[in-house]
């Protein structure tokens, strides 16, 4: 059997604050995008998985980027317009304390990145892709720090995801269960001034807190000493945001692939579409408008296996062709991100396909080991995510 | 007594037929299994095809035939549950058994003690 071989101890990779806590407690490191980073702990993917969706994880995520924009001198309105010259967001009218998600757009209509933005009061906090954050802050450092000040921030991020988080931050900082989902708050834990979200990136309701590196593992522990909590690593953390429909950037979307091809077109308002009070003004704003009034000749779709029995386990991974006919010679897409789904109880992928095999229920095929696989176009997400709106 | 490959299969002679499975240290590696692919029956096999097809919630591993021989037997059991594998490697998570073309090329794998020193 050919396996990846464990990886190696690089002196290079950055370490996050949580780092010899994820030693401590077990954790097998990969190197990732640059950082050395937990992929599992004891407990295994699958256990991991499935307690998320059932108590609560614990997941750090620091090794993702923090970047403070702030208005100079004055109204944070300066900065917001600034930003909306390069996503296609309704920031002028995010409310203190609200978050959105949108995506830096590159003058082809792709995707540079894509990101949560909070309105923290008095900055705007951008919560950007590991293997981004330099691009995107030399993006903004490029187009819009004459408007206002682009600030990394080092702080450490900590995701507390599933049904049981909300009681389990309770505990600590009483002020989290008056938030909804894509709600911010500036509140203090065990002393620290942190930005408490509503957010996450697991279907599962939860919360994403930005801390003072110094004090992350402090918190981090508290939390764990629930026992309702267990931590979690980058292998359950992926299953889950498959599961849940989410792209992940470099897979599902890049600068390739149009926010309305890969099924993001929710996340562009009214003032900034067609007719809208701030109509475009964001990159690629003329051909992303028009897929949005037209439709996009390929769609992002979930898939999963057609069959029964045994065959229907197979996992269909990313990179797989996929083909109209069991027999045809020209693929017609690719999967993009495909793993198995431990609450399913089976494989899930996530691909491209044309806009006339994206209706639910559609059968495409899929090459695996020399064989085609069927497989049915199914709606997004392939779990109910469990967000508190209300 | 066991033999092992480099690629982290266990083979164990009984006549001329070797039940085939992967290592405890190989299932450490791959993590949780959740689809097992087996050959079938009568399958003739040269020494290093692709004989079985392991699935792990992080990535996809082929098993390699460790020996030359036919397939004429195979553990149903881990298809139908495939956390077997991670249950009882070196048990009752077998693979498949091989009937050998050549018994004494079971002298040219590794014993235990070359095996832990192998994967250090």
């Amino acid at each position: 059997m050919k396996t990846e071989q464990a990886a190696t101890a690089d002196q290079a990779l950055k370490r996050t604050p949580l780092h010899a806590l994820h030693l401590e407690l077990g954790a097998r490191m990969v190197p990732f995008v640059g950082y050395d980073m937990p992929v599992q702990y004891p407990a295994g993917v699958l256990k991991e998985h499935l307690h998320t969706r059932a108590a609560a994880s614990l997941f750090d995520v620091s090794h993702m980027g923090q970047i403070a924009l702030r208005a100079r001198p004055g109204a944070l309105k300066a900065a917001a317009e600034a930003l909306e010259r390069l996503l296609p967001a309704d920031i002028a009218g995010l409310k203190p304390g609200r978050m959105r998600y949108s995506f830096f757009t590159n003058g082809q209509g792709g995707i540079l990145d894509d990101l949560m933005v909070a309105n923290g009061g008095d900055h705007l906090l951008l919560i950007v892709n590991a293997a981004r954050k330099q691009e995107d802050e030399a993006h903004l450092a490029a187009e819009i720090a004459k408007d206002c000040s682009v600030e990394r921030q080092e702080r450490a991020l900590i995701a507390l995801q599933g049904p049981e988080a909300e009681a389990t931050l309770a505990r600590l900082v009483p002020d989290c269960m008056g938030l909804r989902f894509l709600e911010a708050r500036r509140l203090n834990i065990m002393g620290a001034p942190c930005l408490v979200m509503r957010s996450g990136y697991t279907g599962e309701d939860g919360f994403e807190i930005s801390t003072p590196a110094d004090i992350a593992r402090e918190i981090a522990e508290e939390l764990l000493a629930d026992a309702a909590v267990a931590p979690a690593g980058l292998g359950a953390r992926d299953s889950l945001r498959l599961e849940a429909g989410l792209p992940l950037y470099g897979s599902d979307i890049d600068e390739a692939t149009s926010p309305i091809e890969a099924g993001l077109a929710w996340a562009i308002p009214r003032p900034r579409r067609k007719g809208g009070a701030r109509e475009g003004g964001f990159p690629g704003a003329r051909i992303i408008l028009d897929q949005l009034e037209r439709g996009a000749p390929r769609a992002r779709v979930g898939l999963r296996p057609a069959g029964e029995g045994p065959e229907a386990r197979a996992i269909v991974r990313a990179g797989a062709p996929l083909y109209a006919e069991a027999e045809a010679n020209a693929a017609i897409g690719s999967v993009t991100s495909g793993g198995f789904g431990p609450s399913l109880d089976g494989p899930v992928a996530l691909g491209y396909v044309p806009a006339a095999f994206a209706l639910p229920g559609s059968r495409v095929f899929a090459e695996l080991r020399g064989k085609r696989l069927p497989l049915t176009v199914v709606a997004l997400p392939f779990i109910m995510p469990r967000y508190k709106r209300s | 007594m066991l033999k092992f490959t480099e690629d982290h299969e266990w083979l164990k002679l009984e006549g001329d037929v070797a039940t085939v499975g992967i290592t405890t240290h190989a299932t450490e590696l791959l993590g949780d299994v959740v689809f097992v692919q087996l050959p079938d029956l009568g399958t003739k096999l040269n020494k290093g095809d692709g004989a079985a097809v392991v699935e792990s919630v992080k990535a996809a591993s082929d098993v390699y035939a460790p020996l030359a021989g036919e397939v004429v037997e195979i553990n149903q059991a881990i298809v139908d549950d495939p956390a077997t594998v991670n249950a009882d490697p070196q048990g009752k998570g077998w693979f498949f058994k091989l009937k050998l073309a050549d018994v004494a090329a079971m002298d040219g794998l590794m014993d235990e003690a070359s095996y832990m020193k192998h994967i250090g």
